[in-house]
């Protein structure tokens, strides 16, 4: 490995310290606005433990910039599909993320049939698969499938929005 | 307490037709999680709980048993087939179960394997059967100081013996902690971390955070990284032993379980110390030590019993104590909450049927395991050629609905991508999952110890000590903390430590100074 790519990788896991700092930094400014009376059936009160957890947050925050910089390095999780000889493929997840976020907008206008539909279609052209019409239609076929399974097998009413009265 | 009558009460519960048809889904389902890369069995009960809450408790927990058996043998397989093992605890088996099924003997690596997890699981159930009444008869006594140091002392073990990286995992941990903060504060009726948002108010839901962690988190991560060209597996008949595949088996069985079911039983918990030590056991007490690392039986025997034994020996302290050491148990211990149902060493005598019944059904799943995998292996092998897109889209479409029907609201959505990213942040820099999914579940009840004890103190924190068990307990945590201390020392003065695993095991080398 160049030693161009084990700096830029140094620097991005700081963003995972600075993170951590900024989430202890949020739960003791949060902690610290809570009020109350101090009370002799609990005197440990609702703000101990969030300060332990906030100086536990800051503590690990600390300690992992000082061992991202003496050159440390967190070991990415390996598995069945991922090959870790190429780099993160960002023409991947933005698509994936962009359809997970379309059935967010979509699911209680559009309801559940529709952006499930969006949501499958998006994520497994995202990942590569080139079979539009069949996947098209294996997509609305699960959507249909969870919809009408969940309504008669569970009991659980999915929004069914804009095809509401047809569904 | 009278054990068999118990246990045979269970039986009569779990044999029903119904439940036994909900045991025969669970042990499929769990095997094909298991055997499908990117799931497992964690985040497929985590899945089903939202479509369980129809269920009566106890047929949804009889699924939960087979699922959890079941995804442990679906890992093995997955290792053996492919060598990429998806579990940390499978790694072992892998180094020598592929070797194996490269050499033609695939067959009969499934099988060890298969009949290993089957003696180990029904020794272990057993084990766990007779042990936790100990258990709770000794756990009743204890108090609340005692129940926050045990408590304390199952989040610092994981955290610390765990993963490669202490530092990463105490992170994790951190972050677990503060997403089990959100919400109302059960005592004072306090918001804490709601941001005044309204939705946020009574926590995060357990469902959307495991699934967020587990399958969207996972989801994005093989995205990013997917291998464009797909492994090979190894293609496999109807699995079978010879005679004298019997004679090398048998024994690293029954070591294998008598390493899994203990260390599986302590609250630091895992199978990757205990199938780790069965192999190096079995490689010394081998006569063909020359076979190891080119495919030697006992080295799938013995580490998949340990495997097995090791899960079995876990719920031992989830139930009879309410403390969860793997990922699976930690969210079946979520389900018990969200049944109403209080975990802890009074769950055996208020919810004694529910609690003999989910023992009975790991018999009953550990002997279906055998009987319908056995023949159904050159199924499960053809379920590794699934087209990756359809997979990881499915895990994604699921966990959305699993997370969305738990209360119908787009907001959990959200949620759900944010942590879904953290997921594939931790994945990215190695922070490790399980202290975080253990911090969310056991943070709060943690809390509630504290606050308990000291109100019993009026405020003394003298009264943090004033049980004999957690002074002990309180050793026990200051030696796990101080060890790497003392490891460091010995190391400096004793000589380089050789590597144990042959290389390109696939085995993760401990890195870092953290």
């Amino acid at each position: 490995m160049s030693s161009l790519t084990t700096g830029l990788k140094g620097r991005a896991e700081l963003g995972v310290a600075l993170l951590l700092g900024a989430a202890g930094v949020v739960v003791f400014v949060d902690a610290n606005r809570l009020v109350t009376p101090y009370s002799q059936s609990d005197p440990v009160g609702p703000k101990t433990v969030p300060y332990i957890v906030a100086g536990l947050l800051v503590v690990c925050a600390v300690l992992l910039a000082i061992n991202v910089f003496r050159g440390g390095q967190g070991e990415a999780e390996g598995g069945e599909d991922v090959d870790l000889t190429h780099p993160a493929d960002w023409k991947t997840v933005l698509p994936l993320a962009g359809a997970f976020i379309l059935n967010i907008l979509l699911i209680d206008w559009a309801g559940w049939v529709i952006s499930g539909t969006v949501l499958f279609w998006g994520c497994v052209l995202a990942l590569g698969s080139r079979h539009y019409i069949r996947d098209g239609l294996i997509s609305i076929a699960m959507s249909l499938l969870t919809f009408y399974g969940f309504y008669l097998g569970l009991g659980i009413a999915l929004p069914a929005g804009l095809l509401e009265g047809i569904l | 307490m009278d054990v068999w009558s118990s246990l045979m009460d269970g039986f009569a519960t779990a044999l029903t037709p119904m439940n036994l048809l909900y045991a025969v889904i669970g042990v499929l389902l769990g095997t094909a999680v298991g055997v499908l890369p990117g799931l497992g069995p964690a985040m497929t009960v985590a899945l089903l709980l939202p479509v369980t809450y129809a269920l009566e408790p106890t047929s949804a927990f009889i699924m939960f048993a087979g699922i959890y058996y079941g995804g442990m043998y679906g890992g093995s397989t997955t290792s053996i087939l492919l060598n990429t093992p998806g579990e940390s605890s499978s790694v072992v088996t892998a180094i020598e179960g592929n070797k194996m099924a490269k050499a033609g003997r695939a067959a009969q690596a499934l099988a060890t394997a298969a009949i290993g997890s089957f003696v180990a699981g029904t020794i272990g159930t057993a084990l766990l059967a007779v042990c936790a009444p100990i258990v709770v008869q000794f756990a009743v006594s204890l108090g609340a100081p005692s129940y926050f140091a045990i408590m304390v002392l199952a989040l610092l073990a994981v955290t610390a013996v765990l993963g490669s990286s202490r530092l990463r995992g105490f992170a994790s941990l951190a972050l677990g902690l503060a997403i089990g903060l959100v919400g109302i504060d059960s005592v004072t009726g306090q918001r804490r971390l709601t941001f005044g948002q309204p939705l946020l108010a009574d926590g995060l839901d357990i469902v959307v955070v495991a699934v967020a962690i587990f399958a969207v988190g996972e989801a994005l991560w093989v995205a990013a990284h997917l291998r464009r060209t797909p492994l090979h597996a190894i293609p496999v008949g109807q699995p079978w032993m010879g005679k004298s595949d019997w004679k090398r088996s048998w024994k690293p069985w029954l070591r294998g379980t008598a390493f899994g079911f203990p260390f599986g039983a302590l609250p630091a918990g895992g199978a990757e110390i205990p199938t780790f030590l069965s192999y190096v056991t079995e490689k010394r007490l081998s006569k063909h030590p020359e076979e190891f690392g080119k495919g030697a039986i006992e080295g799938v025997a013995g580490p998949e019993a340990a495997n097995n034994a090791a899960a079995a020996g876990t719920l031992t302290p989830m139930l009879a104590l309410g403390l969860p050491t793997n990922a699976t148990a930690a969210v079946m211990l979520a389900a018990f909450t969200s049944y109403g149902i209080q975990p802890g060493p009074q769950l055996f005598s208020s919810q004694g049927p529910l609690v003999w019944a989910l023992i009975a059904s790991l018999f009953i799943g550990n002997l279906l395991l055998l009987l319908i995998n056995l023949p159904l292996a050159p199924m499960w092998a053809k379920l590794l050629q699934l087209p990756r897109p359809y997979l990881y889209a499915g895990i994604l479409f699921f966990a959305t609905l699993g997370a969305y029907s738990v209360n119908l609201q787009a907001f959990d959505l959200v949620i759900l991508l944010v942590l879904g990213v953290l997921g594939f942040m931790m994945r990215r820099f190695g922070l490790p999952v399980l202290p975080l999914i253990l911090g969310v579940i056991l943070g709060p009840r943690i809390e509630g110890q504290l606050r308990k004890t000291l109100q019993l103190s009026a405020g003394d924190p003298a009264g943090l000590f004033s049980e004999p068990i957690a002074v002990v307990v309180y050793i026990l945590v200051g030696l796990i903390l101080l060890w790497p201390l003392v490891f460091k020392l010995v190391k400096r003065n004793g000589p380089a430590r050789k590597p144990l695993l042959p290389a390109n095991s696939g085995a993760p080398e401990p890195t870092d100074v953290g």
